[in-house]
């Protein structure tokens, strides 16, 4: 896992809203990265409703959730589609976990990425990192607190 | 390990002792089944236990994966403003799979509300203000799902079903 205080890698996926995501185009917002084993997986569905739901939080503090797993963009749609996700799902498919293994956060054994969490400053900088068990839903309390600690800063590293 | 925020309060609907020793919260959905399957384990315990157990409901609902959990919270927030919070959550988990606005207005009538007041209350800023505010509360104590159990303000991630609740509590 990439350590707080690293520069984020940038990357640019297929979503499955029909377009790609860059991630320095979103410089001047936070961005919240949750890599996740699969879509469907029960654990998965729970943390990204729970997440979906949770957006109002996020936005107070000006960040955006990007959802991260080796699926296929059509799969994510259909995901999107099912569970009513109302933030982008990012397709590392092809090479298969690319952006997770930059992140250091793939899963060699289960051919997907982890669990992981990051929270980016608005200069694109990890602030906050966080692997969580494959089985557990690590909630989304951490997240919220990286960023009120973002807010307490001022939004300097 | 994941701890309540706030701590229980004035603004919480509480049944039991304010100082009761153990004090058991729950995050729920009112369409949830698995908060369905907790309501009779919740409510063993509180046989069991009597004074020494406090209970307080925070809703948690998922509206994107149970339509009507956000319409369901509102009614019991609203029951509350007529004093009936309890005898609407207990409708509500006895009858989950009737939580459209028609019968949810008949569980008003039943309970003896003023209907016309229930409705205007469902629709009232205090009764959205008061969900989202429970809402946000799980999110900041870790809640990842429904139903959370908080026991004297430690998360509980054991397991609640069957009498898992009940021992828990009575090994505090």
């Amino acid at each position: 896992m990439l350590e707080a205080g690293t520069p984020a890698p940038d990357f640019e996926l297929p979503s499955a809203l029909d377009h790609t995501q860059k991630l320095s185009d979103l410089r001047g917002k936070r961005v919240v990265l949750a890599f996740y084993p699969n879509d469907w997986s029960p654990v998965c569905s729970d943390q990204l409703a729970l997440y979906s739901q949770a957006l109002p939080l996020f936005e107070k503090h000006n960040a955006q959730l990007l959802g991260l797993s080796v699926d296929s963009r059509f799969c994510h749609q259909a995901f999107v589609d099912d569970r009513h996700l109302h933030f982008p799902l990012l397709a590392d498919f092809e090479p298969k976990g690319a952006v997770a293994k930059r992140y250091d956060v793939y899963d060699e054994a289960g051919g997907t990425s982890q669990r992981a969490l990051f929270v980016l400053d608005e200069q694109g900088v990890i602030r906050w990192a966080y692997v969580s068990p494959n089985e557990v839903n690590p909630g989304a309390d951490g997240i919220l607190e990286a960023l009120e600690k973002l807010d307490g800063d001022g939004g300097q590293p | 390990m994941s701890h309540l925020q706030p701590e229980i309060g004035a603004g919480d609907h509480r049944q039991g002792p304010a100082d009761a020793p153990l004090q058991l919260v729950e995050y729920g959905d009112y369409q949830c089944s698995y908060c369905g399957e907790a309501y009779p384990a919740i409510k063993a315990a509180q046989q069991a236990l009597g004074d020494k157990l406090a209970f307080v409901f925070r809703n948690f609902p998922l509206p994107d994966v149970h339509p009507q959990a956000q319409g369901a919270a509102l009614a019991a927030e609203a029951a509350a403003q007529q004093g009936k919070f309890w005898e609407m959550h207990n409708a509500l988990y006895e009858h989950q799979n009737q939580l459209d606005d028609q019968h949810l207005e008949g569980f008003a009538q039943r309970l003896g509300l003023d209907v016309e007041r229930f409705k205007r209350d469902m629709q009232s800023q205090a009764a959205a203000d008061k969900v989202e505010a429970d809402f946000e509360s799980g999110i900041r104590s870790g809640v990842n799902g429904t139903p959370s159990f908080f026991v004297n303000g430690q998360k509980f991630d054991g397991n609640w079903q069957g009498q898992g609740l009940l021992e828990f509590l009575q090994q505090q």
